[in-house]
Formats: C-alpha cells, structure tokens, sequence
C-alpha cells in the first residue's frame, strides 16, 4: 500500500497541513480534533507529541505543551487514544516531535507502533540528518515511515541537496530563521528564498512552516511551494475557541 | 573570519581518538553528537569546522595566555591546605579557581570563546546562566571586548541571585528572564538557543559548561583544560611529580571539572573523583545527582546521562547550589562514568554546607557552595596519609553568602 503522504502529494493542488499540540487544550481532544481538522478540507495533520524542553517552538507552542503534559499526555497514552482512528480518518497523519521521548520509547518499538496505528511520517526536528541515515533509517522504512526533514533560509544549497537525497515525501521548508510562532507574515527576504529553493528543481516537494497563520501567507508560502503548515495560529485558535473554532478556522485559509 | 596560521597545537592539545576525547564526529563513547534542529547547523557546523584550527593558531594563543595572564590573574595557585590535610590525615592540595578575575573557573572559557567569536566575526553574544557566574564571566569580557551581550536567566533565579544580576547590568548586559518551564538553568539554556535560532547570522552562543551540541564540549574542555595543564607544573614543583593520586572535582554541567582532569585522563595512576550534588537525598525526589538518577538521552543537542521520566521528559533537578542545579552531566563525563574511569560520589545539602564551613574555619577560605561539594569527601572517603589530592576550588563563596547566612543562622 502506498504511503497517504505520498499519494496526497500527487493530488492536483496545494496542501494545507495543521500541526496541534496532543492534550492540548483538554487530554482527550486528540481524535476530536483530528476528525474535525479531516471534515473541514485540511489536506495533512501533524500531531505534536508534547515535550518539556521544546527548543525550536516559540512561546505558543511550549506553552500548549507545557499544558498537554500537565493534564496527562504522554506517549502511550497518545498511541492509545489513536489506535482506532483509522476506522474514521484516511487523511495523512506525521506525528511531529522531539528526539528524546522517541529515543526513550525505542526507536523500533516507536516504529513499529506508528505502523500498527496507520501514521505516515514523522517529523523529529533534533534528530539529525546523519544520525538518522547512520543508525535509524533502516527501521524507518521497514515500518514504512517518511522521515521529514527541516531547511532554513541558512541551509547551503549543498546540504539541501544532501537532505532532498535522504527524503522521500516532502522537504519542510522553515520559512524564516526563527523558532515558531515568531514572526507574521512574509518580506522580501522570503520571497527570495523560496525562489531560490524553487530554482534548485528538487526531487522532493516542499511544504512552508514557520509565520503562516492566515489566507493571505498560506498563499504567498503556496505559490512555488506544494504546501504549507500552520501550527502556532492554529494552537491560539484552539485557546481561544476550543475546539469548536476548528470549522471556522480552516474556511477562513482555504 | 581572520586568516590564522596553523603553526601549533589547538589549546588542550592534539585531538586523541583515545575513549576520554571526542571523535571527529563528537562522540565520547557512546555520549556527545550533535543532535539539533537544522535551524542551528550552519552555526554549529561553522564552529565545528573552525574550533580547531582558531585555537592552533599562534596569534590567538597568544592572545588568550596575555588576557589570562593580565586579566584573570592566572596561573592559579596550588595551594598545600595544611590544616585541611592534617584533620583529613592525607595531603590535601586546593587548586584556586576563586582567585580568578570575577570569583570563578567560568572566566577561562568566557576569555576563550570571545576571542573565538570575535575571528568567527561574530557582533553579539548570548549566554545561559543559573547562579549567574556564567553571566558574570561572559558580561566581563563582553564589556572588555565591547561586544553587545544579552543573558538568559530563569525568572527564578533573578530573583535568588540579585547580586549578579545587578553586575551582569553594570557590566553592560542584558537580562532577560526565561519564563519558561521551571525558570531554570534549563530553561534558560532553551532561551538561549532559541535566541540563537533567531539570530543565526550575527550571533556566537557562550555555553558556560561542557555541555551542548558537539563542538561546545570539547571547546569549552580545551579552554578550561588550563587547570590541569597548570597543576602538573605546580605539582612539579611542589613535590617533584607531575601527577597527583586524586584529582577531585564537583560537577554539574561539568566544566571545571573537565579541565581539572583533562591531563590526567590518560595517566592511569591518577585516580579521577567526580563529586554530584544529592540535594536532599538521592531517593528523595529533590536532588542533581545525574550519574545515580539519569539515563541516556538527548538534552539541550546532546547525548548523555540525564534525570527524565520514562517517557523522556526532562525533569526539574534539585540542589542548595544553583551551579549544580543541572538535570544532564557533560557528554564526557558521562563515559568517564561508564567506563569506570571516575568514582563519582554525592554529597548532599547538609554534607557540603557542613564542608563550607570547615574550609572556612581550617584555611580561611570562604567556597563557593558547588565547590564545597567536592570537599564533603573527605568525611567519609578516607586516603593514605602519603596520597596527594588535588581538589578543584572551582569558585569563592561571596555569591553564597545569603545562603550560607540562612542555612547557619549566622
């Protein structure tokens, strides 16, 4: 069976993908927002398995996960609460996360459930390219997960030729330097960039994360990219509405 | 970056594929990598590419011993502690990092990793800070080098380390509080690096301990390893050997200890003592003893030993002395441990305030509450009358005062 990110990659438009924080806002939001997110048109979720050291997010995403872990989350509990979802949502699914929790699951036995639950991907922002390639890509694909890999507008065109070769869905492209939730909106310098990424004729499509949070940046980011993310808007969505706010929220991008 | 000329040896000396330094990829044993998000590569692979070389260069050498020399007050004096060695029955040397230039070891690497940024053409600095030393150090040579400094402190620790965080400010840096997590040393090292995200062009990151993503271990190892360099001599002179039985040091991050034994790590006969902080007890939930708590895993872009829940969370370290207030231990020190090649001992609150005070009483000499750590051993480590110890005096106890005031009613 093909990988879901692959196929929805070759669908004929651009994708919007959202990340949530699991847990957040209540402990057993999780399915509900996930359905929620699949009914309203988003294309891709990723699923953030919360963490207490998040080192790349900004402000609204450590706090959502500061929160997450406080009313319980955890590994297994979240693998629990998604070991059904695939009776009811056939869109993609990358659980987003940091290294360590996956390291102190095991890797393979982390791998392994991924596959029996119907995850796709993953996206492990501190687990770097040749480590991965090193000691776990091998179990990555036996359980037939698409590792996700970050570039920067810092990224050498050498390094980002080294990452398209070492992936096999998409490439998420962080708009800006910058941890998430920072900056809104997108200048000159973004423009350039993503340019500068289109030109270089990549193997794998890009998807944009990092300073989308409403229709107008999701199509800037879209324009020479497949797709793009959004993550810190949607969490303060989820603050400020709950979960009921997930409807209006996507209309809204899309 | 300047052109350098490689003309000598990095500062530390030349890289060993032995088991005690780093491999070319940044491993000790299995501890040590590089395990960050690719916002921070291009900084750290700079860094990586360039240590090295910067640090074999003549000129920068040259620089560095002129500022340690002038500035910092170094060498450090060995000093016999005859008193301390008569009670103990065992030949107690006292290396004194507290005489450096701002009260502490952190200046070594500060001096170092400035003079780096500055050839790397770096125009700004942050840094991390739990009790402030750290801040204090990178906040003076940012003032001698007038380079603009911004540290990130836990909001909590501002509010207990009032004193430094009035010197970092008249020192010309800025103070921001990390209002994250549990407002820690942790979490301002997550500031910190988050900083360093967000300003990836300009700025050189001063991590103050020997921790972090590969190169920082072993650059702030090397920068720091003039302790060790300087007591073989000492020794030497002293008593007509270069090496000592022991060499005792505390650890939190690691870093003064990590220069302490850095040119003992291949004399076999010197045994290596590392000295944790138990803080309320190590079974009692409140406690920094890594080696005894942790286990393997990724914390601040490094793998090694650190206290985390069995679903990987880091959790919230504990001791009376912010230095030693670190939920991981450096990469090295973690295969110094697991190799055997150091005994690492804990000491607990009450052992190492008991210890500060007998310091204090015997030789006059007020340590900082971390160091006082590495002189609790003597209580229940006992030593051949003939066996020369040298223990780290990494800092001076004026920072401590308050809680030395509280903890003894004075």
């Amino acid at each position: 069976m093909e990988n879901k990110i692959v196929s929805k990659l070759q669908e004929d438009k651009k994708l919007l993908s959202i990340y949530f924080t699991a847990g957040y806002p209540a402990l057993n939001d999780t399915v509900k927002i996930i359905r929620e997110l699949e009914k309203n048109g988003v294309d891709m979720i990723e699923i953030g398995l919360p963490f207490s050291d998040p080192l790349a997010d900004g402000p609204t995403i450590q706090a959502s996960s500061t929160k997450a872990l406080k009313n319980g989350m955890g590994t297994e509990l979240l693998f629990d609460q998604l070991k059904d979802i695939r009776k009811t949502v056939s869109i993609p699914l990358i659980i987003m996360g940091y290294f360590n929790p996956v390291l102190q699951y095991g890797v393979e036995a982390f791998c392994k459930k991924c596959e029996e639950i119907g995850i796709d991907g993953l996206i492990l922002p501190d687990l770097p390219l040749d480590v991965y390639q090193d000691q776990y890509e091998t179990i990555f694909k036996k359980y037939g997960l698409i590792n996700i890999f970050l570039i920067t507008p810092q990224t050498s065109d050498a390094r980002i030729r080294q990452i398209d070769a070492a992936s096999d869905g998409f490439i998420y492209m962080v708009s800006s330097a910058s941890v998430t939730g920072a900056k809104q909106g997108f200048g000159n310098e973004q423009t350039e960039y993503f340019e500068r990424i289109a030109s270089l004729k990549l193997s794998n499509p890009q998807i944009v994360g990092f300073g989308i949070s409403n229709a107008d940046t999701f199509k800037q980011a879209t324009k020479s990219a497949k797709g793009a993310i959004i993550g810190s808007a949607f969490i303060k969505c989820l603050t400020e509405n709950g979960t009921d706010g997930i409807g209006d929220f996507v209309k809204d991008i899309l | 970056m300047n052109t350098t000329t490689k003309t000598q040896l990095p500062l530390g000396g030349k890289p060993q594929k032995g088991l005690y330094e780093v491999t070319k990829k940044g491993y000790y044993g299995e501890f040590g990598g590089a395990y960050i998000p690719e916002m921070l590569y291009p900084n750290v692979e700079e860094l990586r590419q360039n240590y090295l070389e910067i640090m074999a260069d003549s000129s920068f050498k040259k620089e560095f011993d002129q500022l340690l020399k002038d500035y910092v007050g170094r060498p450090s004096p060995l000093y016999f502690a005859e008193r301390l060695s008569q009670k103990y029955n065992t030949k107690i040397y006292l290396k004194r990092e507290d005489l450096n230039h701002t009260g502490a070891h952190k200046v070594n690497n500060t001096i170092g990793q400035i003079l780096m940024a500055k050839r790397l053409g770096k125009t700004r600095i942050i840094a991390e800070t739990g009790a402030g030393q750290h801040g204090v150090a990178t906040a003076t040579v940012c003032a001698l080098m007038g380079i603009q400094c911004v540290v990130y402190m836990g909001e909590i620790d501002i509010a207990r380390q009032a004193p430094n965080v009035a010197r970092m400010k008249m020192l010309g840096a800025e103070v921001r509080p990390a209002l994250s997590g549990s407002r820690t040393l942790k979490d301002a090292t997550n500031e910190a690096i988050r900083d360093w995200i967000n300003n990836p062009v300009d700025t050189h990151y001063i991590i103050g301990s020997a921790i972090g993503p590969h190169p920082y271990p072993d650059l702030v190892t090397r920068f720091q390893s003039i302790i060790s360099e300087e007591i073989k001599w000492q020794l030497q002179e002293k008593e007509g050997r270069k090496n000592p039985d022991f060499v005792v040091a505390c650890v939190g991050g690691g870093s003064n200890a990590a220069g302490s034994y850095y040119h003992f790590l291949h004399e076999k006969e010197v045994g290596i003592i590392a000295v944790e902080a138990a803080g309320k007890g190590i079974d009692s939930g409140e406690s920094a003893a890594t080696s005894a708590l942790g286990k393997v895993g990724i914390i601040h872009g490094c793998k090694t030993l650190l206290m985390q829940t069995d679903d990987g969370q880091i959790t919230e370290p504990y001791s009376i002395s912010a230095g030693l207030d670190y939920p991981g231990v450096g990469p090295m020190h973690a295969q110094l441990y697991q190799s055997g090649r150091a005994e690492f001992i804990s000491i607990t609150d009450e052992e190492a305030m008991q210890a500060g005070m007998l310091l204090s009483k015997l030789e006059g000499i007020i340590p900082a509450i971390e160091s006082s750590h590495a002189f609790a051993i003597f209580e229940s480590h006992k030593f051949n009358p003939d066996d020369v110890v040298v223990v780290t005096l990494s800092g001076r106890g004026d920072k401590d005062l308050q809680t030395y005031i509280d903890y003894f009613k004075l």
